[in-house]
């Protein structure tokens, strides 16, 4: 809820807060003396050529940008693991909104001090420092009221934001014209990049690499249980604000490739989606770098192609499809995994429940008798039907897929006939499926006309140490050898009666 | 940060000046005892969750802390550990304050303290227990990898070394927090309901391995919530809620009369307020 109104108000200043202008202003680049070159290159002559250009890194600037917004989604990713993981997802945005009056501020300083306020690195330093007041604020006021860390975020978010607005209209009714540029941190402006920024981009990569390196047991340890970490006398607050810091870094320099608005994104983003496809720690923060970068060049990439596209959102919108893949596809946690597994599972139960209605129907009528493998008797479906809520078509279909596996002899429309191995594996889920009825009704008190119902959600899953277990336990109503299918606690309907 | 909210020692040692008339007030902080607590309020936003408890607590036995919800069990055990802002009295681990005898303290939280999707292995949770003793930057060693493989093997969870730990059942995951613990190599260890919602295969073996360490002479601060077992596992108890109802050896402690002032005592507040509200109203 708070959070919904510090949005709306964070909109409304943005919106008020805006020169009629501003749309055009947008566009124009950040005019750079020492950058003469295009990006992208303008003369280009066909949309092929131009990709080639591109794809080879040809032209000097389109090499620099590239390398720089790949480094950029490098180091995000990394960080954005940990950002995550430590669930400070929102931290980041606030650092990131929180930036915006410090990027003015310095622009006023050195304006004031008779410069022209363009220095990149005085309004990335101005940035750096209102982006850590911002979560020292929070901090601050979760230790002082009884605010959630959501309310205490979403209002430093929005009044740090909003701050930055009005400073920003008050910049542009300076009479320096140039002042526009500065609108450029709110969403990015890849074409801006030059070496000198290249060069801190690298720097800031390098610094969170080493970082996560060499702080990677201590940040695991904060991350998955901070409590633990403080009885063992580690600084908790000193690593959380050097966390802080690196978030801050890769945040400031990411600012010049999507813009403080969107940068949460280029952190969280390939973090969340590295998350999908491993359990490990380790590589999911290397995927994390690899599916940023890779976000930073293919998006810098289609951006420069389709020049009308503003590069910071086609980086962020590459990162949401990558995650889109990782969602569906990712072999760890994934959307498909999850339902390839329950399929296998309910194929798994079908196939015993077929499997333990033949064998029951065997031995009915072997009259008491144990059946034998040997026996080679004729199955009638018809029975079969009756034993479970199965339509002719659904045993049509199970009896395929148990032929294909070898488990039946032969079937026809009328009957079947299970092979040795079929009557192996039916004989095995009987003592499973009767292990567990009988334990239940020794050790659950279920009455034995009820138990069949519940065995049948367990018995499926029983390993074979479960099932050893269970036949240490129950030693006194059967033999205890393995194999053995023990009698059936209830007795078995004959359904062709 | 908490600490700088913190009353500092010797602020903190003076209310025991106007307490000489009582008796025991002035404990010596004997150092043969792993753990004495000395008139200990907690409070959190001006709300006292424990008040004045003071305690000695033996070495070398199964210590049960047991008292109804809310009655500062989990805060106790976060007050020893420095955990939480203390507002007056003192810890003594050993004889020295916590922060001198961390490598001597070992802690068990509540499982559910943790977010279980985290990305690691059950071997990876565990080796947390040797963190400190490698030190800064320095990455997990094949000698803490071999220690820790030996703790989850007393758990009876080698088998799960490399698990993701979210696959582990609810008492698996209890049982690679003992192991972590176990990794600490300490002498005292504060355990947050290690056997809440626990199987009874599990509750078994996570009993046998605190008799084994008792026999190795450690000590066990244990919260409890089962008193049908209190009898059966604790040499020793503390009733507490938010005073220390009675403490001392089970079968001298555990009385219908103690348990009654324990778990009795919030109900009885609890309808003298209601009393007291329908008499404002009338």
């Amino acid at each position: 809820m708070t959070r919904t109104i510090a949005t709306l108000l964070a909109l409304g200043l943005l919106i008020a807060g805006r020169s009629p202008s501003g749309a055009a202003e947008l566009e124009a680049p950040l005019p750079n003396s020492d950058n003469p070159a295009e990006f992208p290159p303008a003369a280009a002559p066909g949309f092929g050529e131009a990709l080639w250009e591109i794809l080879t890194l040809k032209n000097y600037n389109t090499r620099l940008v590239i390398l720089s917004t790949s480094l950029m989604g490098a180091a995000c990713g990394l960080i954005g693991g940990f950002l995550l993981l430590r669930k400070r997802s929102l931290m980041g945005d606030t650092l990131s909104h929180a930036t915006l009056p410090g990027i003015c501020l310095a622009f006023m300083f050195m304006v004031a001090l008779g410069g022209n306020g363009k220095n990149l690195s005085g309004l990335l330093l101005g940035a750096s420092l209102t982006g850590l007041l911002g979560c020292a604020s929070v901090l601050v006021i979760r230790q002082l009221t009884r605010l959630k860390d959501d309310a205490a975020m979403g209002i430093v978010l929005s009044v740090f934001y909003g701050l930055g607005i009005v400073l920003l209209s008050i910049i542009q009714g300076l009479p320096q014209a140039s002042a526009a540029g500065l609108q450029s941190f709110l969403y990015g402006k890849v074409a801006s990049i030059i070496f000198a920024d290249f060069i801190v981009i690298a720097l800031v990569t390098v610094a969170s690499i080493v970082g996560c390196v060499f702080l990677y047991k201590e940040f695991r340890m904060l991350c998955f249980d901070e409590v633990f970490a403080a009885t063992q006398g580690w600084p908790v607050h000193l690593l959380d604000i050097v966390m802080l810091t690196l978030v801050a870094a890769v945040t400031v320099v990411g600012l010049q490739a999507v813009g403080l608005i969107l940068v949460i994104a280029f952190l969280i983003t390939p973090a969340a989606a590295a998350r999908f496809w491993t359990h490990h720690l380790g590589a999911m923060l290397a995927i994390g770098a690899l599916i940023g970068s890779l976000s930073g060049w293919l998006g810098t990439v289609l951006s420069s192609l389709f020049p009308r596209l503003p590069a910071g959102a086609v980086i962020v919108l590459t990162a949401a499809f990558f995650f889109l893949i990782s969602m569906l596809f990712g072999p760890a946690k994934g959307v498909s995994i999850r339902l390839i597994r329950h399929r296998k599972l309910k194929r798994k139960i079908a196939k015993q429940h077929l499997l333990r209605a033949a064998y029951e129907w065997l031995e009915i009528h072997d009259a008491g008798q144990k059946p034998e493998p040997a026996d080679n008797r004729t199955i009638p479906l018809e029975s079969l039907l009756k034993a479970r809520s199965w339509t002719p078509r659904s045993l049509q279909r199970q009896l395929r897929s148990a032929y294909n596996h070898a488990l039946l002899e032969r079937y026809d429309s009328t009957g079947l006939v299970l092979s040795e191995a079929g009557f192996r594996q039916a004989a095995r889920a009987t003592r499973n499926h009767r292990l567990w009825e009988l334990y239940l009704i020794e050790n659950a008190a279920i009455a034995p006309s009820h138990v069949d119902r519940d065995a049948d959600t367990v018995e499926h899953i029983l390993g074979e140490a479960l099932t050893r277990e269970l036949v240490k336990l129950l030693p006194a109503r059967q033999s205890a050898s393995l194999d053995a299918v023990p009698g059936s606690p209830h007795p078995l309907k004959r359904n062709d009666d | 940060m908490i600490r700088l909210f913190r009353l500092d020692r010797a602020s903190r040692a003076a209310p025991y000046q106007n307490d000489v008339g009582r008796p025991g007030a002035f404990p010596e902080h004997s150092p043969a005892s792993p753990l004495s607590i000395h008139d200990l309020t907690v409070a959190y936003h001006r709300q006292p969750v424990i008040w004045d408890v003071d305690l000695e607590i033996p070495e070398g036995k199964l210590v049960g802390l047991i008292g109804p919800n809310g009655a500062g069990k989990s805060t106790l055990l976060k007050a020893c550990l420095e955990l939480v802002p203390v507002a007056s009295g003192l810890v003594r681990v050993y004889g020295q304050p916590y922060s001198k005898r961390r490598e001597l303290v070992g802690y068990v939280p509540q499982k559910e303290s943790v977010d279980w999707d985290f990305p690691a292995s059950t071997l990876d949770v565990v080796a947390m227990g040797g963190y400190h003793r490698l030190g800064w930057f320095r990455p997990v060693n094949k000698r803490c990898r071999a220690e820790s493989m030996q703790a989850l093997d007393r758990l009876g969870l080698s088998d799960l070394a490399h698990q993701q730990i979210g696959q582990l059942s609810g008492g698996q995951q209890q049982r690679a927090f003992l192991a972590r613990a176990l990794m600490q190599n300490a002498k005292l260890y504060l355990m947050d309901e290690p056997l809440a919602a626990v199987d009874a295969a599990t509750e078994t073996s996570i009993v046998e391995l605190l008799r084994e360490m008792k026999q190795r002479q450690k000590t066990c601060l244990i919260v409890h919530h089962d008193l049908a077992t209190v009898t059966d596992y604790f040499d020793w108890i503390i009733l507490l809620n938010m005073r220390v109802v009675a403490a001392g050896p089970t079968q001298e402690v555990f009385t219908q009369e103690n348990l009654r002032k324990t778990y009795g005592g919030n109900l009885t507040i609890l309808s003298a307020a209601a009393d007291a509200v329908q008499n404002a109203g009338e």
